[in-house]
């Protein structure tokens, strides 16, 4: 592993990365029982480099903002390097979200350049947003069909080894680099943007989490201290690269230390387990509904065993829990529970399960069978995980304990010691972007206000729960905010209307079975007819599945207004509070 | 060659049996997500069957953010 205080940037820790490892296996990219290619580290930057020339030969500057929105694939990896090494400030956005929210989000982070694949970007140019992302410049766009109409995007594969571009775009000139020099490495320092991460906001105010270069130097450093990588490691890249998890797991740490990351270009659970012994992994990133999957799926295959099988299998599995009750101990529950582990490729390390509350009996049985689940607990701003079970010995009941360099506070704890978790640390991002009233409210005195509430056991473990802000995640590891989705209901035939998360109003000691509501206050005379259900239904079923409103609460008073009559929304929450919630919610 | 509308009806009928319920109770316009109760994993199973049935590839990208029948059984035709 590469010595991270040494370093300013990550773009200078991932050039050195590629030299120490040249000869290593770098990435291996799958596509259901196919391999598309397999990349040593020299193969990676042979690949990245032309890129960058590209990338500055378009007039990319030292802390311009490229955006990636690719599904996982080496090209999300290479064209980062290329970003990083030109000095540039990545914007990694969610291939899932929807076109005009895509758009929504290049716009709000001014991006220069945008790399992205074929089939995303046949969505996004015929979508009505592109004319308002006015600062972006140069689209490169991955395997498009030979003749496909690019609507003024350069084809990433026509970028050749000297790092020239050609315009195939039918309505745009031929244009020809015409500096063949090797691109510039541009120096970063610790305090610059590395990048620009969105937590929220598609739907309301974008909430661009400006991380340092130091944040991630900072986090990798205490994250391998607890799981490393070496050189033969894989890791399985499953959660979208985006993600501030895999980012960190599945390309800045598994690079400094010179393991190789695994692509798969389905996720189709079929093939997604056979990778496991295909290419020997050794950590995977999970959230909670793919491990809830992976459980289920073990689960049928005890259930069928013979009486005779199950009776033996149960007492291994006895065996195990008792001799790994203090630590995990892989080469034993390796040998002891053999064809469990085969499953997974007899070489896994560890599950690092995140983006979501995860369920402590979905834990408890991946670590009776001898397989860690490293859980944790974090967010985006925090620079990804704030805490993580160290597994010395596993707590299925709490998401561990912060990591080195952490300083993690519990806020106003009631007499139960519940309040809220604040976080102080060098991963802590600098603000959102063009929102300093937001970050006033989210670091306060250098401490990041998590919004989540918690409480220490006397072990120094962290238990959540449930959350003191306006929002829910989905088990799929999706922040999803009220304001986010209250467009979609604009101009309903009501006289006001507002979103809420049901445990923000009626606080629940839960981090699960979270949901969206939709507060209706009527028109005088006005009642709930089918065709005013109908046209919530339509509206909301133009959101994405995991957005969707699960219910609706009725009101007859007017909604609690500002002077500026935008809807207090504190003192709605804690005027419906008084309701019956059981009572009150009406299921869509 | 099948016709869309043959298509979007092997769709349901599939989907029906693989997630069982009854024949005919699901249709075209029916989001497949709130009708049938599944999360994101339970509809690539659904997707890995249909592959099967009519002996396509079809990327994960061609489904993304598709939730209803008509769609999905449309992005099947268009590889048939």
């Amino acid at each position: 592993m590469l010595d991270l205080s040494k370093y300013q940037s990550i773009g200078a820790a991932l050039k050195d990365a590629v030299e120490v490892f040249a000869g290593e296996v770098c990435l291996i990219e799958a596509d259901r029982e196919r391999e598309n290619h397999r990349l040593t580290y020299r193969q990676f930057r042979d690949q990245a480099m032309p890129v960058a020339k590209a990338l500055q030969d378009k007039g990319f500057a030292a802390n311009g903002r490229a955006a990636i929105i690719m599904t996982n694939q080496s090209k999300w990896l290479i064209a980062a390097y290329a970003i990083f090494y030109s000095g540039g400030v990545l914007v990694p956005l969610d291939y899932k979200l929807t076109a005009d929210e895509q758009w929504q989000l290049l716009k709000h982070s001014n991006a220069s350049v945008l790399i992205t694949e074929y089939p995303i970007w046949r969505q996004l140019s015929g979508a009505p947003g592109r004319a308002e992302a006015t600062a972006l410049q140069t689209v490169f766009v991955t395997e498009a069909p030979p003749n496909a109409d690019l609507a003024g995007a350069l084809r990433w594969e026509a970028i050749d080894s000297a790092g020239d571009s050609v315009t195939h775009s039918v309505t745009h000139s031929v244009t020809h680099s015409v500096n063949s020099a090797a691109p510039e490495f541009r120096v970063r320092t610790r305090k610059d943007t590395a990048t620009i991460v969105y937590s929220s906001g598609t739907g309301g105010r974008p909430k661009g989490c400006m991380m340092t270069h130091e944040n991630y130097l900072e986090q990798c450093v205490a994250l391998t201290s607890l799981y490393p990588f070496a050189p033969g490691m894989r890791y399985l890249s499953i959660l979208p690269t985006n993600h501030a998890i895999d980012f960190m797991v599945g390309f800045f740490g598994p690079f400094i230390c010179g393991a190789a990351v695994v692509h798969l270009r389905t996720l189709r659970p079929e093939y997604v387990r056979e990778a496991f012994p295909k290419y020997k992994i050794t950590y995977v990133s999970l959230v909670p509904l793919v491990l809830k999957n992976l459980q289920k799926g073990l689960q049928a295959r005890f259930d069928a065993l013979g009486p005779g099988k199950r009776k033996i299998f149960n007492a291994l599995v006895a065996i195990n829990k008792m001799l790994t009750k203090s630590r995990p101990r892989l080469g034993l529950s390796r040998r002891l529970l053999k064809q469990v582990h085969e499953a997974f490729g007899g070489e896994l390390r560890a599950i690092i399960v995140g983006g979501a509350f995860t369920e402590p009996q979905t834990l408890q049985f991946f670590c009776d069978l001898g397989i860690p689940v490293a859980n944790g607990y974090g967010l985006t701003e925090a620079g990804t995980a704030i805490t993580v079970n160290d597994l010395k010995p596993f707590r299925a009941d709490t998401v561990g304990k912060p990591l080195p360099g952490m300083e993690v506070r519990i806020l106003n704890p009631d007499a139960q010691g519940i309040g809220e978790v604040s976080v102080r640390s060098k991963t802590v991002m600098s603000g959102y972007l063009n929102e300093p009233e937001l970050t006033a409210e989210a670091i306060v005195d250098g401490w990041l206000m998590t919004g989540d509430l918690g409480r220490f056991d006397a072990t120094g473990h962290l238990q959540l729960f449930g959350r003191k802000k306006n929002m829910i995640v989905t088990e799929e590891g999706k922040n999803i905010y009220p304001e986010d989705v209250e467009s979609v209901f604009e101009s309903l035939p009501v006289k006001e209307f507002c979103v809420f998360a049901a445990n923000y109003i009626w606080p629940a000691r839960t981090m699960v079975g979270e949901q969206l509501i939709l507060v209706l206050h009527l028109e005088p005379g006005q009642t709930l007819t089918n065709e005013l259900l109908q046209e919530i239904t339509a509206r909301n079923n133009r959101l994405l599945n995991y957005k969707r409103i699960r219910g609706l609460v009725l009101v007859d008073e007017d909604f609690p207004r500002t002077a500026s009559m935008k809807i207090k929304r504190n003192a709605l929450a804690e005027r419906l509070s008084k309701l019956d919630r059981s009572r009150a919610i009406v299921e869509v | 060659m099948r016709t869309v509308e043959q298509t979007t009806q092997e769709v349901l009928d599939l989907a029906a049996r693989h997630f069982q319920v009854a024949q005919g109770s699901l249709a075209p316009d029916d989001d497949f997500f709130k009708k049938l109760g599944i999360n994101s994993l339970q509809a690539l199973e659904l997707l890995s069957r249909l592959e099967n049935h009519f002996g396509i590839e079809l990327p994960d990208y061609e489904v993304q953010g598709v939730s209803d029948f008509r769609t999905l059984a449309s992005r099947i035709q268009s590889r048939l």
